[in-house]
């Protein structure tokens, strides 16, 4: 016990005694995937970050614990009956933490500064709902033809490009959050530093050391400060999955934010409810590029869907962590239709899927004098490669001849953007908001920066184009249901998995709730002595 | 392998004549236990490397599904008592009310039912599965609605446990050793050339040639290595020979040293005045002279670099950038261990005995080498 | 003395300014930019963030500029790091990783010189087996193996030290990473200095030493060691190099805020500038080691001079 005498000498807030001590009681040490790459709201596109920030940060609306949305900033909000204006009410008791009140102007600063091309925001996209928004972004309008606007103080008016029945959901992203203008004018690009940040959530920025912590503490400025139960929290990342889980096993974090796949089985059994394995608004999948001759007949694209034992990458590989996937949009989403589409194959037997999927082949002009030979490209993962692996496996009993292709993420990615010259590339989509659209679009024609399968079906982009003008919500969840249905029956995109957020929490830490969004504030939570 | 103690090493070693050298350093190195115990083991690892993954039950890229990650044992898959578990699981998916299984011998019987008729391609299950061959029904009710199957079953044996993907991690072991000693051995090889041609190269023409020659190595020497080797990975893809080349390509600096000491010395050396005098050409004393005698410790600079080779693909790997599937390396075999070390300890154990193990021989093997060419150690 | 320091000095930077030349070009073959993740953007967007950064620009152009910043001191700003320069990153990182490395080395050497003198007193020994065998063990276990084992023994199971994260000279969050670094150079330093001492302890010097009868204990350190350590000396420079190799996979493991890490995460990340600013830092560190070698060396060994 040599070294615990050290920690007696050593400075105060060594993480075991913050643990121990009950003066840093209530210090929550929170591991994250890794370091923001920024804290500025309007420069992010992380998972990480919206955490950060969540907790910084108040915008007009948030997500409760349950990341349903509840009033933030804004204590009511009115649509107009074309669905293209929004008046939001703003409290009069939400203040910045340096006592400035926070006003409509604030976030029309705000919203404008993210479009700003010299902004240079990677997600600026997700607001081009606002009327202008994305002309002011490609520098082909005047950033005062925004459609925002300050009514008064406390009234701020947003005017949409057309109806977008998710638009409410969207201002609790990340990048709707508010700037402090002031401060923004006055240190540029610093007013991220912590001596400078001025925010206006349940917690201010203390210190931010790249790779080590980022340190929150409580902000008493913030309205409802005194439900604000943990003091303090640590955001702690962690490249490597397995150094978080064996500190929390150590007692030196109170949460993780993934859990590597292999360890799933044994934390299972030693940590119980501990762990916590929720579904997540993302689908994991193959985009077949149908612009490759022998992978353009929608035949082969469904017979290799066919043979894919769904059930045993999730099981198997991906330790019962993922759910298989048998449609496009993950259940569970909002603004869509009870009995949504899927793959007609769903609930057929292996080896039914495998005799229908060799005579597909053969119809095709494939069989075992003829092969069909495919290249999986994925980006360096255990887990992408243990799932190519078993899927080639898989593809074996159709004759198919399979390779690889293995690029780090940068360079993978690269590739599906500009080059395209993959046969079969593995991706991922993790919704920003829960709205059937934000799946669906992945496959319009003209977005070619998600267009893996390098689709280009009219039909399909009528379909998207008719749902987005229609504002009634029911027939609109039909017509994107529509959508899906064509999108299933061409599949230029093999959905797999439906990804599932895996924690660990501790039962010291109280009041995070498992939800899709996997969206956890700190300001519902508490530490238990 | 520092450059100043192997020049210290080449200015000692041609100090006697090179073939009775090589006589007494083999005669010495045979009285050196363990670096025979160590060639030995070389020996076997490039056996094993070459042969092995020809003739182990499995091949390494073949999957079994029903097998993930089992651990290593010496008794056959399925064990007797789990038999009947795994037809279960081979025949959930053809949902069937299963009756009575019996395992007899190398034979299974199950009775099943269902409530509609039961389609006989259902004995496909059985045989899909890895663990049972040649099912067929054995007897069909009447109304066709309950069936027996039988099926023989097939031990599959899986000595050091399977993967992640139900691989056999035997076979690939054996080719990882396979593929660990090639890097090794390819990578050594591109050292060798450059680093012999240059340094000979250097070290016979002398004067300001061999001044500028050697400037330039000191700057390449200033060069953080490991992070070239990382870049050329990231950018170049995961092409195997390219690896080679490149880790091949940094580590020439001390060989080219080692042979320009050499080759200083033996300049001036008698038999190497006397080919000048009868005008054979630079290229012919270089090629015929010079470069067999710097072989000895060239050769002990090989056993040396060959692990550091080895290592320096594993750190790779443990970064992701090892080599591609279905092949693998010691390294990424490691790696993947290492991950897996918490659950299944096997993983990690058998490809770290067997690099271990693989190293431990190099060294020894160097060492031996090095006592029984340094004349001074008698 | 000191007119050479000077001169090897100034005879690096030709170096550093090829080293700074390669590694721009390098990093722009490489497929894929900094922003290119598993969120593609929209054209807009990076063209916005391609014009804040000055990749819009002729790649001759950008080069130009670059050497320009650094020659003002400035290595401009992290792509992926937005919030900070990549001078801040590492100001911030450096202190770290040299404490680390220090350490390390330290108690490489010292452990190390022990093991490798009591080998070669008791040369061919069972001792002297067991100790080069217990060394050469050290080399042959790749770090990314020690290190998780360490943690799991120490932290999770005996609950002696914590698994990770890191506070300045805080003796508990450092022993784990520096053993698991020192671990391979033990290995090397025991060989080195084994074979270096079984050679002193033949030669003249001391052989008369013995003949005056002064004590063993004496006879080695006074006259043995000190001839012995020079290729271990030697060995100092390479040491570093690959210390700052192991350090990649220790702050990762360990969960350390050092330089190491940033260079692996910034070349997969295409984080130009942060991955330039890493590269010259350990340039720099390599080249003034190897005239730290070269200068102890001098000192060490009254045979070798520079003028």
């Amino acid at each position: 016990m040599l070294f615990r005498q050290f920690s007696a000498f050593a400075a105060a807030g060594a993480i075991t005694a913050a643990l121990a001590g009950p003066a840093m009681a209530q210090t929550y040490i929170r591991g994250t995937d890794g370091d923001p790459e920024t804290l500025d709201q309007h420069k992010t596109s992380t998972v990480t970050e919206a955490n950060l920030l969540r907790d910084l940060y108040e915008g007009l609306v948030v997500y409760d614990e349950k990341a349903q949305i509840i009033p933030g900033v804004a204590e009511s909000w009115d649509i107009s009956e074309d669905g293209l204006t929004y008046t939001f009410n703003l409290r009069d008791d939400a203040t910045w933490s340096n006592g400035d009140p926070v006003t409509a102007e604030d976030f029309v600063y705000s919203l404008k500064r993210i479009q700003d091309p010299a902004t240079a925001a990677k997600y600026a996209s997700i607001l081009y709902p606002i009327k202008n928004a994305e002309a002011i972004n490609a520098g082909e309008a005047e950033i005062d033809t925004l459609g925002v606007r300050a009514v008064d103080e406390r009234t701020l008016e947003i005017t949409l490009e057309q109806p977008t029945p998710y638009f409410v959901e969207l201002l609790q992203h990340q990048t709707a959050l508010p700037v402090h203008p002031a401060s923004v004018e006055e240190y540029g690009a610093d007013f991220v530093q912590p001596e400078n940040m001025v925010s206006n959530g349940a917690y201010t920025l203390e210190s931010f050391v790249p790779n080590d912590k980022i340190v929150l503490t409580r902000s008493d400025s913030f309205r409802e400060a005194d439900q604000v139960s943990i003091e303090r929290i640590e955001f702690t990342p962690f490249e490597d999955r397995a150094t978080c889980v064996r500190r929390f096993e150590a007692g030196e974090v109170h949460s993780c934010s993934d859990v590597p796949g292999e360890q799933i089985p044994r934390l299972r059994e030693t940590l119980g409810e501990q762990l916590r394995i929720a579904p997540y608004l993302g689908v994991y999948y193959y985009g077949i590029n149908t612009k490759r001759e022998h992978l353009s007949d929608p035949k082969v694209r469904q017979a290799l869907s066919m043979v894919i034992d769904r059930e045993f990458l999730a099981d198997e590989i991906w330790s019962g962590t993922m759910v298989p996937a048998y449609s496009w949009v993950p259940p569970g989403i909002g603004n869509y239709t009870e009995d949504a589409p899927q793959l007609d194959y769903a609930e057929t037997s292996m080896l039914d899927r495998e005799d229908q999927a060799i005579a597909l082949m053969e119809e095709a002009g494939y069989g075992p004098d003829n092969p069909l030979q495919i290249e999986i490209s994925y980006n360096t993962s255990e887990n992408h490669k243990n799932t190519a692996t078993a899927i080639a496996d898989m593809w074996a009993t159709l004759g198919v001849e399979t390779t690889f292709n293995v690029r780090d993420a940068s360079a993978h990615y690269a590739m599906l953007r500009d080059d395209k010259v993959h046969d079969v590339a593995r991706a991922g989509w993790i919704g920003d908001y829960s709205d059937p659209q934000n799946f669906l679009f992945l496959n319009e024609s003209h977005n070619t920066g998600f267009n893996y399968g390098n689709y280009e079906n009219p039909e399909y982009d009528a379909l998207m184009d008719k749902a987005a003008a229609e504002t009634d919500l029911a027939a609109r969840a039909d017509i994107l249901a529509e959508a899906e249905a064509v999108f299933l029956r061409d599949l230029p995109q093999i959905p797999l998995l439906f990804y599932s957020s895996r924690s660990l929490v501790s039962d010291k830490l109280q009041g995070w709730e498992d939800n899709i969004q996997n969206a956890h504030a700190t300001r519902w939570m508490s530490i238990a002595e | 392998m520092t450059d100043r103690t192997a020049l210290s090493l080449d200015q000692e070693a041609p100090a006697r004549p090179s073939r009775s050298l090589w006589a007494t350093a083999f005669l010495r190195l045979k009285r050196n236990t363990l670096a025979m115990i160590s060639l030995a083991v070389l020996i076997f690892y490039i056996l094993a490397g070459i042969i092995g993954p020809e003739i182990t039950n499995h091949h390494y890229a073949e999957v079994y599904p029903e097998f993930v990650k089992v651990p290593a044992s010496l008794e056959g898959y399925p064990k007797s008592d789990e038999i009947p578990a795994l037809a279960e699981s081979a025949l959930a998916r053809a949902r069937l009310d299963l009756g009575q299984i019996t395992v007899d011998g190398g034979t299974i019987r199950v009775e099943a039912s269902s409530s509609r008729e039961i389609d006989p391609r259902v004995t496909r299950y059985l045989d899909r599965s890895d663990l049972f061959a040649n099912s067929r029904i054995a007897e069909t009710s009447a109304d066709g609605q309950s069936v027996v199957m039988e099926a023989d079953v097939e031990r599959l044996h899986f000595y050091f446990g399977t993967d992640a993907n139900g691989r056999d991690l035997l076979a690939r072991t054996l080719i990882s050793v396979r593929v660990s000693l090639m890097i090794g051995a390819l990578a050594t090889s591109v050292a060798l050339l450059i680093g012999v041609l240059y340094g000979a190269t250097a070290g016979f023409v002398g004067g300001r040639v061999d001044n500028f020659m050697m400037r330039v190595v000191d700057v390449l020497y200033s060069l953080p290595f490991i992070f070239f080797v990382i870049l050329l990975v990231v950018f170049f893809g995961r092409n195997v020979v390219l690896m080679f080349i490149a880790v091949g390509a940094v580590e020439w600096l001390d060989m080219a040293r080692i042979v320009r000491g050499q080759t200083l010395s033996l300049k001036n050396r008698e038999f190497v005045q006397a080919a000048e005098a009868l005008g054979v050409r630079s290229a012919g004393i270089l090629r015929r002279h010079i470069i067999p005698n710097t072989l000895g410790p060239v050769i002990i600079y090989m056993t040396l670099l060959i692990p550091k080779v080895i290592l320096l693909e594993s750190f790779l790997s443990f970064l992701g950038l090892g080599v591609q599937e279905p092949l693998t390396s010691l390294g990424v075999l490691i790696s993947e261990g290492a991950k897996n070390m918490r659950g299944d300890a096997y993983m990690l154990f058998f490809p770290a005995a067997t690099l271990t193990l693989l190293l431990f021989a190099l060294n020894f093997l160097g060492d031996g080498l090095r006592d029984a060419l340094d004349p001074k150690d008698r | 003395m000191l007119s050479y320091a000077l001169k090897r000095l100034l005879g690096a930077v030709p170096t550093l300014f090829f080293i700074i030349t390669a590694a721009f070009f390098l990093m722009r073959v490489a497929p894929g930019g900094p922003f290119d993740q598993e969120r593609t953007l929209e054209p807009s967007v990076m063209a916005n963030l391609n014009a804040t950064f000055g990749l819009d620009r002729p790649l001759h152009e950008q080069y130009l500029m670059y050497l320009g910043n650094l020659a003002r001191g400035d290595m401009g700003p992290s792509f992926v790091y937005r919030d900070f320069k990549v001078h801040e990153l590492l100001g911030s990182g450096l202190p770290v990783s040299i404490q680390l490395g220090l350490s390390a080395l330290l108690l490489a050497f010292i452990v190390g010189a022990t093991l490798g003198c009591v080998a070669a007193l008791r040369q061919n020994s069972w001792v002297d087996y067991l100790v080069i065998s217990v060394a050469t063990f050290g080399i042959t276990v790749p770090n990314f193996v020690v290190a998780p084992v360490l943690a799991l023994i120490f932290a999770v199971w005996l609950d002696l030290l914590p698994a990770g994260g890191w506070q300045n000279w805080s003796p508990e969050h450092m022993l784990l990473p520096v053993v698991t670094l020192a671990l391979p150079q033990v290995a090397v330093v025991a060989r080195l200095i084994r074979g270096a001492m079984i050679e002193a302890l033949r030669s003249d010097h001391v052989r008369t030493a013995r003949a005056y009868g002064l004590p063993t204990r004496r006879i080695v350190i006074y006259h043995a060691l000190r001839a012995a350590s020079l290729p271990a000396v030697t060995y100092l420079g390479p040491a570093a190099a690959a210390l700052l190799t192991g350090s990649i996979v220790v702050e990762q493991i360990f969960g350390i805020p050092g330089i190491g890490r940033y260079f692996v995460q910034g070349a997969l990340n295409r984080d130009y500038t942060l991955v330039m600013g890493t590269v010259i830092i350990v340039a720099v560190f390599v080249v003034l080691f190897n005239l730290l070698v070269d200068l102890a060396y001098a000192a060490l060994d009254p045979r070798v001079c520079y003028d």
